[in-house]
């Protein structure tokens, strides 16, 4: 998969009270959630973005509670994937079962600038930023993972068993 | 080579016959959870891939309790489509109304989860149930609706964290102050993806309810799950309760832990984490002049009887300070009842106090408790993530019982012992 895109920089332990905040969670509709997507840390952040945007993030990405309201949100904002230095464990699993492309790059988030565009390869396993030359990596996909992703989630690849 | 509790009992949930962090397993679940908000998205995923029936009806638990009573239309909706599947696959353990508790004070108290049981929850406090020595994570909701279909999920097996507690806690120094004063210790993703192990003098000689609060924090720092070597507090909680077999698991002595950490209670005051996040801790002697607006007693994390006697000990016969909204919140509807025997809620009403049914509204800034901004509330609680109980520009402080009473005396962040 290749994926390209302006990036969003948010800092570490974005929890997912951040992402979507509880006070919204009276409701699983996609296009309802996506209205607040990062809205408790970033108010404006639905006007700016446009769909095929990246969010960068730092440490324990997604933290928190294990609602997947978060990355229904993110994805259905039209974010195309999440990259971060770490992933909090609910969210990592989250995002895989329900489709969400994310990706662990330890180096990329300090090195690049908000609206940055960016370009990830994830067969590759490379990431390049326009008008640098420096190329970032991307940590390999588990096999398992990568599975869940060609399957289209946990509930089309357990269909498939 | 030894194995810890934690890989134990997930291998006795497969048909494997050695196990090793970092292995990707299938493993059958004993109990599946979910709720009011995460459970309508796993009964959407069951239907569209074609459910007729759960695995077993009596190992699922369908909680109403986090925006109950219904706090407005769209969350009526949420339980109704919760409490048709209910109806309709026959669930056995189902909540509402005048049923419901805060759900993971409920399960332990109803005896669903036991010792030895893997347990999953579409919410992320699941791990509480390590404290009965059981397998507890949080999950997502496409997680349980997979379990609803198979009543098996896949797991990376952590790896553990050993924790070793020891030293006689000082008066006022409970559970809900050593977890967080781990917290603060290792970060809020000082243990991701790992198992929390709790051990030492200080653990052994631990109450239940203590227990329940700290592995109730495991995930505030990242972990998997967090767990307790059961022994003969967990069979007194559990005997009475019971009423299917359960099984203790124990760590081997050559069991192989990634870190070990010790921990000396004596020299701990009470704690408390500040905003934004629950590794922001302080003593409390260092938490300075921190005028309140409200005080929460209650929630998933301490909102149990022995909290609640704390509390009342605190303000019988005291007020709450002008202008500070003082709320407990009785765990479960027995916890409720118990409290009203003991005249522990005649002593809340004395002091000002609002007695909330068992919900975890306030606490996730759902309903029954919202800050609005720039408000300051001391809470028992778990989170005081940015906008967690209210406006983004609002702050919650996380401590134990004793300080959460003693502030709302005080109209500031305060020590029980300077009442």
């Amino acid at each position: 998969m290749i994926l390209k895109g302006k990036i969003w920089k948010f800092g570490d332990n974005i929890d997912t009270d951040a992402i979507i905040p509880a006070r919204y969670l009276n409701t699983s509709d996609p296009a309802e959630l996506a209205r607040h997507c990062m809205e408790d840390a970033d108010p404006a952040f639905m006007t700016r973005m446009t769909p095929g945007d990246i969010i960068v993030g730092g440490e324990n990405f997604g933290c928190g509670s294990s609602r997947e309201h978060a990355p229904i949100a993110i994805k259905a904002a039209g974010i195309s994937c999440v990259v971060a230095k770490s992933f909090a464990r609910i969210f990592y699993r989250n995002a895989f079962n329900m489709g969400l492309p994310i990706f662990e790059s330890r180096d990329l988030a300090d090195a690049i600038a908000e609206g940055a565009k960016i370009t990830l390869d994830s067969a590759q396993g490379s990431i390049t930023v326009e008008g640098q030359n420096q190329t970032f990596s991307i940590s390999p996909i588990p096999p398992f993972m990568e599975q869940l992703i060609a399957d289209g989630g946990l509930m089309k690849h357990i269909a498939g068993k | 080579m030894g194995y810890t509790i934690t890989e134990k009992i997930l291998m006795a949930h497969t048909d494997l016959k050695e196990i090793a962090p970092g292995r990707l397993i299938n493993a059958r679940v004993d109990i599946a959870l979910g709720n009011d908000i995460t459970a309508p998205i796993a009964i959407r995923e069951f239907r569209a891939a074609g459910g007729k029936k759960v695995f077993d009806r009596d190992r699922v638990a369908l909680v109403l309790d986090h925006f109950t009573p219904n706090k407005d239309i769209n969350s009526a909706q949420q339980c109704k489509t919760v409490r048709e599947f209910a109806v309709e696959h026959g669930i056995t353990h189902f909540y509402e109304g005048g049923q419901v508790g805060v759900e993971h004070a409920l399960l332990p108290e109803k005896g669903i989860v036991l010792p030895g049981d893997l347990v999953i929850g579409a919410d992320s406090h699941t791990c509480t149930y390590g404290a009965l020595g059981a397998f507890a994570t949080g999950v997502g909701s496409t997680d349980l609706a997979a379990v609803l279909l198979t009543g098996e999920l896949w797991f990376k097996v952590p790896e553990s964290i050993k924790f070793v507690v020891y030293g006689k806690p000082q008066k006022w120094v409970s559970g809900k102050d050593l977890i967080l004063h781990i917290i603060g210790r290792i970060g809020v993703d000082g243990a991701l993806y790992s198992a929390m192990e709790f051990t030492g003098e200080t653990i052994r000689a631990l109450p239940m309810a203590d227990r329940l609060s700290m592995a109730n924090m495991a995930i505030e720092a990242g972990a998997k799950n967090g767990i307790f070597p059961p022994d003969e507090i967990t069979r007194e909680y559990v005997k009475p309760r019971a009423k299917r077999p359960y099984a203790f698991y124990t760590s081997d002595p050559d069991a192989v832990y990634a870190q070990t950490i010790e921990i000396d209670a004596s020299r701990l005051e009470p704690q408390v984490a500040f905003p934004h996040l629950p590794s922001n801790v302080r003593a409390i002697s260092q938490a300075g002049e921190v005028k309140i607006d409200q005080s929460l007693i209650g929630s998933c994390t301490n909102g149990r009887i022995e909290d609640l006697r704390v509390a009342a000990g605190i303000l019988k016969g005291r007020k709450a300070a002008p202008h500070v909204r003082l709320i407990v919140v009785p765990a479960t509807p027995f916890i409720y009842r118990q409290a009203l025997q003991e005249g522990l809620l005649e002593i809340f009403m004395d002091a000002g106090a609002v007695i909330s049914p068992p919900s975890c509204g306030a606490c996730l800034g759902g309903h029954m408790g919202i800050l609005a901004e720039g408000e300051k509330s001391v809470a028992t609680t778990n989170r005081n993530f940015v906008g967690r109980m209210g406006h983004p520009r609002s702050e919650v402080y996380l401590a134990g019982t004793a300080v959460a009473a003693a502030s709302a005396v005080l109209g500031r962040i305060a020590s029980p012992d300077e009442i």
